[in-house]
């Protein structure tokens, strides 16, 4: 029997009176990465805060692993990778500081770190190649090792469901593919990832299902069935030209260095 | 003139050992909480709960009841006040605690030019720690002791909430909870530091040392012992130089902070402006 893992049912959200995500119903069964396409101000970063309790639905209910949000987050089950636009870089944390506190949740009151916290960090920070950036002060990594750190910090709190905002925004490639590698494995380990992106040509590489969201979720399902040309038009209301569907940044790349050598 | 002298002499007085031992305890007291103020960005906050606490200070003082309370129930109900007026009206945040610390603020001098004498008036504006009297200094111990205490059990938790609220949020962490300890501490520190710098400048104890910290450190930690040493520094300089001088000892302790802070803008070994401007 397949778990369902992530169950929304018939959520709606509003904000001052406006509906930004109206009646969306979605179950995630364990053990899949699911890709979450919309253009900006779609709802994406409003299905995540709805998933995490941030933001109170108007209607309809979530579940993670059969349980609500409150428990599952007192019982560590799941982990969640904001956008990193609001994270102040000048405070004076250290890139293990970070991803310590995700940690926290495994603590005591005085979140004193024991072994199994110091190992659990320091194991996530090998697998994103950042364990020997460990006693830098944030604001002095580069962008992309300052996602790879809050990513390392998902890692820490071994959670079997993450929920991952744009996490390819504004990272190079490579930490893009290491990410992406990441992801497989994980899912490999049964986890389940929820993953909003904007690079469209990337979600056919490692995603398993798909949510096209445009206020109100479009269609989801198994990746070739839903992305469809006539599916991302509706979703990006007939410009899908402009979205770089025809290959992922990565592929691209590797074509232009080929080109070069 | 004898450095020796110059320390030991005002010693001979007991309300001197007094005001340098308070002066101490505030100044520690204050800027370890300077640190959350300047990192949550609440300098602000601090301006208006310092000065709302006004009306709540003199009516413990009518009631005979510890300052602390009533401060405590005057600074918590001004920010719950800025809250409520924010989201019910346009006006924007700013504007709106510009406007109730300052209302708050006035309320305070109408009641004390009401009901105490002048004198009291300008102990609680500008501070009067070289005549405090007994009970004031155990209020200042006691409230302390409960800052300190609180601070040492939630440092991580409450440095997390500066950071990063959203991620404490997400492993089921109570920031409001953590919202109103911050705040609570806020009113009551402002009591205490009342009683050496008066409530006018208290801001500087909660703001000043913490600024002074982070352009010294990158770590959390370090950035409270610098805050710490430099607050007590301030705070015991400030009395000696008060009494020598016979100025206003309030003033005193400040303009030292101040001039510690401006010395870490220029000199700081990372992100000092010399450095700034070698390395640009």
């Amino acid at each position: 029997m397949e778990q369902i893992s992530i169950d929304i049912e018939n959520v709606t959200v509003a904000y001052h009176g406006k509906v930004a995500l109206h009646s969306a119903s979605l179950q995630l069964k364990a053990g899949t990465i699911c890709g979450l396409v919309g253009m900006n101000g779609a709802g994406k970063s409003t299905l995540f805060k709805a998933v995490m309790g941030f933001v109170k639905p108007a209607s309809g209910r979530v579940l993670i692993n059969g349980l609500p949000i409150r428990q599952v987050q007192k019982q560590n089950l799941v982990a969640y990778v904001p956008q990193s636009e609001e994270v102040d870089w000048n405070f004076p944390v250290s890139v293990h500081d970070v991803v310590m506190m995700g940690r926290y949740g495994y603590m005591n009151l005085l979140r004193i770190p024991r072994s199994p916290d110091k190992r659990a960090v320091r194991d996530s920070l090998e697998r994103v190649e950042m364990w020997q950036m460990h006693d830098r002060q944030i604001g002095e990594l580069s962008g992309g090792q300052k996602k790879r750190t809050f990513f390392a910090r998902a890692l820490a709190q071994q959670s079997t469901v993450l929920l991952l905002d744009e996490p390819f925004a504004g990272v190079d490639i490579k930490t893009e593919k290491m990410m992406i590698n990441l992801l497989m494995e994980l899912r490999q380990a049964g986890y389940t990832v929820l993953i909003s992106t904007h690079d469209l040509a990337s979600v056919t590489t490692f995603c398993d299902q798909v949510v096209l969201i445009n206020r109100t979720i479009l269609a989801y399902g198994k990746t070739s069935e839903v992305f469809t040309e006539e599916n991302l038009s509706r979703t990006f209301g007939g410009s899908v030209g402009d979205f770089g569907f025809a290959k992922s940044r990565s592929t691209q790349r590797s074509q232009e260095e080929q080109e070069w050598t | 003139m004898d450095l020796i002298q110059w320390f030991a002499a005002p010693l001979q007085h007991e309300f001197m050992v007094k005001a340098i031992l308070v002066s101490a305890l505030v100044g520690l007291v204050c800027s370890a909480l300077s640190c959350y103020m300047t990192l949550k960005g609440w300098a602000l906050m601090g301006d208006a709960v310092s000065h709302a606490v006004l009306p709540g200070v003199v009516i413990a003082y009518v009631l005979n009841i510890p300052f602390a309370i009533g401060a405590f129930v005057f600074g918590v109900g001004s920010v719950i006040a800025i809250g409520f007026i924010k989201s019910k009206t346009r006006v924007k945040e700013d504007t709106v605690i510009g406007l109730v610390f300052t209302g708050f603020f006035a309320l305070g001098i109408v009641l004390i030019s009401k009901i105490t004498s002048t004198v009291d008036l300008s102990h609680i504006l500008f501070g009067n720690v070289l005549g405090i009297s007994d009970s004031d200094i155990i209020q200042t111990i006691v409230i302390s002791v409960i800052t300190l205490v609180t601070l040492a059990i939630l440092r991580k938790d409450l440095v997390l909430f500066c950071f990063d609220s959203t991620h404490a949020q997400s492993i089921g962490i109570n920031i409001v909870f953590l919202y109103y300890v911050l705040l609570s501490l806020l009113s009551l520190t402002a009591v205490a530091g009342l009683q050496t710098v008066g409530i006018i400048l208290v801001v500087a104890m909660l703001v000043t040392p913490g600024a002074t910290a982070y352009l010294l450190s990158d770590r959390f930690d370090h950035m409270v012992l610098i805050a710490m040493a430099s607050g007590v520094f301030s705070s015991v300089m400030g009395t000696y130089i008060s009494y020598h001088i016979d100025g206003s000892t309030g003033g005193c302790i400040v303009v030292l902070q101040t001039l510690l802070f401006v010395v870490a803008m220029i000199f700081a070994p990372k992100h000092g402006l010399l450095v700034r401007a070698k390395n640009s």
